[in-house]
């Protein structure tokens, strides 16, 4: 099949970028979308043109890597599918695909539909961990933990990192992702001790790093390769809220402390 | 001595807890003093890197990713092995000490596969600690699963995704490191060569892949954590960024390569569809705990699958190997798959391929435990070959995956070169000729936590390491050996693009190096990779310049590697004239095509000693000694 592209090309973070059409003939319905623009990009190289910059690596959906925006849709238009799991077969012939990086003021283009996500990494450095130094645990089994916890727990910390929620919402807001990891220590007993203290701190970062506020739209959920679920956000608030109210020590000093 | 292992003394239970005695302490004070370089963030690198600064190191982690969360290790998705012992069932250190050295095939040292066993325990408790969420059981304790080459359930797992979980703890520990200023994170740089001054490794050279800026880094030691090699073969499990650039370069340095020759096929991955095909897709070996495996009993039977009677079915592995059956260890099962295949009894459109079968378990346990069970592996299964696995079986077929070769070490993870450490994959060090699942997140982890951050110390502490300037000729000299590179690999404006090689380059080390080898065919391919990097050098087309974004460039310099790499795997294999694990030499067979090794002459670790461009390296060995576990016939029958 043949597909009409339209791609931002870029050339670097402070350069105007703009739309460029391309065709691709005899698409496989089995190539994986990555692939189809592997096949572009090998094209491209041999007639003397630059390659489209797109970030990938694991190409299996769980590196989080990946990523751009396919008909004003991130990751396209299979639900729970990053969009390197997404197969051509799921597009017909003369389809016309509009591609465009993530766009939020938090994750800047690098190129073309390479963006820098390192806000994220940021947050969690400010309280997404457990401190518990190397050697000082104890026994596996010397916590229980109810099964459904466990599960809860699981949901909430098979995100990816991928940045699609804060594409997605018209806030470029960062509450699924801040919220996910909130709730993945905060429901276990051993997030417990810094609970407060991770919600404050994560969320001082998330605002500091540029993210939106959430307005409950919920793009994010919908758009989430992980199904990442808008609970996790409430979960957030709920923490958030409560260290609020028992006045912990200002944010700012929390922000470094493991 | 070159290649002395420095195993330490007395009975193997104690080893470890002696070496950690003798070892030197750094004064918790003067580990401020002391700057470490941790290349790559995955399993071995995030738990290195964050363990040395919780010490109190200044640690500098590099990775070519965006970010330290996205190293391949996240990928990994059946389980982490410990001797536990939870389930009652028999387990003990002994026991997973005794399974990973028959599992490796009598190629690996006794002294680190004992360790790796004790410090499994160690690891669990470690991330359980972090808050992975591990499966549990309605009582809260941790849940197991079996894995291959093991008769006990002692597989730890967080659904399908267990690589990603256990890399999340790593990388949360390290970014709190990092939050604290102990641990500097330099994402999307690459290490492009290593910084030896006085025979000790200093630091690294690395190019910023966003600016194209090339700089030195100095450090008192530096940890390599940079994974496999696999992707020499163009298409495996791995992501498409691996690359054993960093490895290859510190060998051409004076760090000599254990066992190149060692890469593990993994038996259950989907088939290859068609010639665009940029990766392969692991289907986790714990759907082999509930699947079965079969081809039809006749040749060319192209009957969709529940057309063909159970009588007219071959389930090979449980009919081969009785006692482990459908959990036959991951070499024996590829290479039963081969077998099949190459009859003309495999299925699918191309014959390359096998059904992996969960109709039985469907009916005995129920579809909602299976989709509890595997629910994720079944849905990426159906996202890429559009087939339903709950209502018709799987098709799979092996896929080179893991590279149990690597840089040589000591006991202590130091390479041949004083200062420079190797963890995780990218060390030879301890799964032997064959790796047994869910045992690679182990060895990282133990790595990472339990072991770099003491021999990194005893080494800074036992040498006087004198302060080195940026402007050192060293550095001076390796900046310009990369750059160089750069621009000779920009300049040829050739007319093929660099996948293409690196496509033609797979497919010879496919044919002749991987799931069975000859003397004959890896001579073959010992004549033609040299043409084929000739071609490249004079033909390959990199676009762009260096001071950008330059994908292409980046692929080039891996490609480059992954050309010479394929040279020496290609001559490891053809010198080790045995078939031992997943190094399988034809010559070398039973009648029914089981391996034969040869003690006499191969019981030993080769190691390559780099000699120059164009010069053939020097074979050295390590010989191996078992006092432990006696070498067998290894037989899963």
């Amino acid at each position: 099949m043949r597909i009409i592209l339209h791609i931002w090309r870029q050339k670097h973070r402070d350069a105007p970028g703009k739309m460029v059409r391309y065709e691709v003939e005899d698409v496989n319905p089995h190539m994986s979308f990555l692939e189809m623009l592997d096949v572009l990009n090998e094209r491209l190289i041999e007639r003397g043109d630059e390659p489209v910059v797109f970030d990938h690596d694991c190409r299996e959906g769980i590196c989080g890597s990946c990523g751009f925006v396919i008909n004003g849709v991130p990751h396209g238009p299979l639900q729970g599918t990053t969009v390197c799991q997404l197969h051509m077969r799921h597009f017909k012939d003369g389809d016309e695909l509009y591609l465009e990086p993530w766009r939020a003021r938090a994750f800047p283009v690098v190129r073309d539909l390479m963006v820098d996500r390192s806000a994220f990494d940021r947050i969690i450095a400010a309280g997404g961990f457990i401190s518990v130094p190397t050697g000082s645990a104890p026994d596996g089994n010397a916590i229980p933990i109810p099964k459904e916890v466990a599960e809860l727990a699981m949901d909430a910390a098979a995100c990816i990192g991928c940045g699609a929620c804060v594409a997605a919402c018209p806030n470029a807001s960062a509450m699924l992702f801040t919220g996910a990891k909130i709730s993945h220590l905060g429901l276990l007993p051993q997030g417990q001790p810094e609970r407060e203290q991770r919600a404050l701190a994560m969320v001082a970062q998330m605002q500091a790093e540029g993210f939106g506020a959430c307005t409950n739209v919920a793009e994010c959920e919908a758009v989430c390769p992980k199904n990442i679920k808008l609970e996790n956000i409430a979960r957030m608030f709920r923490d958030f809220i409560a260290a609020s109210w028992t006045r912990r020590p200002a944010v700012e000093r929390l922000g470094g402390v493991g | 001595m070159r290649h002395d292992a420095r195993i330490p003394g007395g009975p193997i239970e104690q080893m470890w807890d002696r070496c950690r005695f003798e070892m030197k302490l750094v004064a918790p004070a003067n580990r401020r003093k002391y700057s470490v370089i941790v290349v790559g963030s995955g399993l071995a690198g995030a738990s290195a890197a964050a363990s040395l600064g919780e010490l109190g190191y200044n640690v500098a982690c590099f990775c070519y990713q965006d970010s330290a969360r996205r190293a391949h290790s996240i990928a990994a998705q059946g389980g982490i092995n410990a001797a536990k012992n939870y389930q009652n069932d028999g387990d003990s250190v002994w026991r997973l000490f005794y399974d990973t050295v028959k599992g490796g095939d009598f190629r690996s040292r006794e002294a680190n596969v004992y360790r790796l066993a004790q410090l499994s325990l160690n690891i669990i408790d470690q991330c359980v600690a972090q808050g992975v969420p591990f499966a549990r059981e309605y009582g809260g304790t941790l849940a197991n699963r079996s894995f291959g080459g093991a008769q006990v359930s002692r597989t730890f797992y967080a659904r399908g995704q267990t690589g990603q979980q256990l890399l999340l703890g790593a990388y949360q520990a390290l970014m709190r490191q990092v939050g604290l200023g102990q641990v500097r994170l330099f994402p999307r740089t690459e290490m492009l060569d290593l910084i030896v001054i006085d025979g000790r490794a200093r630091g690294i050279v690395t190019r910023d892949m966003t600016t194209g800026e090339i700089r030195s880094h100095l450090a008192d030691a530096v940890v390599l954590a940079t994974g496999g090699y696999g992707n020499v073969f163009y298409l495996s499990t791995n992501a498409k960024g691996c690359n054993a650039t960093a490895i290859w370069r510190a060998y051409k340095r004076g760090a000599d390569f254990g066992n190149p020759c060692f890469t593990q096929i993994h038996p259950t991955c989907i088939p290859v569809s068609g010639e665009y095909q940029s990766k392969l897709t692991l289907m986790s070996e714990s759907l082999r705990n509930d699947g079965r495996i079969w081809v039809p009993l006749k040749k060319g039977d192209k009957r969709p699958p529940n057309e063909i009677p159970e009588e007219e079915r071959d389930y090979f592995l449980e009919r081969r190997y009785p006692s482990y059956g459908n959990l036959a260890p991951r070499d024996i099962s590829s290479r039963a798959a081969k077998m099949v295949c190459d009859e003309g009894r495999g299925v699918g459109e191309t014959g390359y391929g096998v059904y992996l079968d969960f109709s039985d378990a469907i009916r005995r346990l129920g579809r909602r435990v299976i989709e509890e069970r595997y629910g994720n592996l079944f849905e990426m299964y159906e996202r890429i070959t559009g087939e339903d696995p709950y209502t018709q079986p799987m098709r799979i077929y092996p896929a080179t995956h893991y590279t149990m070769g690597g840089l040589w070490v000591d006991y202590r993870l130091m390479s041949t070169i004083p200062g420079l450490f190797v963890a995780g994959e990218a060390n030879f060090s301890d799964h032997g000729a064959n790796r047994l699942g869910a045992s690679a997140l182990m060895q990282g982890l133990a790595d990472g936590y339990f072991i770099i951050p003491y021999t990194v110390g005893d080494y800074l502490a036992s040498n006087r390491l004198d302060r080195v300037s940026p402007d050192h000729p060293a550095c001076r000299e390796a900046e310009t050996s990369v750059r160089r590179i750069t621009e000779r690999l920009l300049a040829i404006n050739g007319r093929r693009t660099v996948d293409t090689f690196h496509r033609e380059l797979g497919k010879i080390m496919w044919e002749y190096c991987g799931m069975a080898r000859n003397a004959r065919g890896l001579e073959y391919a010992l004549s033609k990779i040299p043409e084929l990097r000739q071609e490249f050098w004079e033909d390959v087309r990199v676009p762009g310049a260096n001071e950008e974004v330059n994908q292409s460039l980046e692929k080039a310099g891996r490609v480059a590697d992954f050309l010479e790499l394929a040279e020496l795997m290609c001559l490891d294999a053809l010198e080790r004239d045995e078939s031992c694990g997943a190094h399988f030499r034809e010559e070398h067979q039973t009648e029914d095509g089981e391996a034969i090794r040869d003690d006499e002459r191969f019981c030993h670790v080769a190691i390559w000693q780099y000699q120059g461009p164009d010069r053939k390296p020097v074979r050295h060995v390590e010989p191996l000694e078992f006092k432990y576990v006696l070498p067998t016939v290894r037989s899963y029958k």
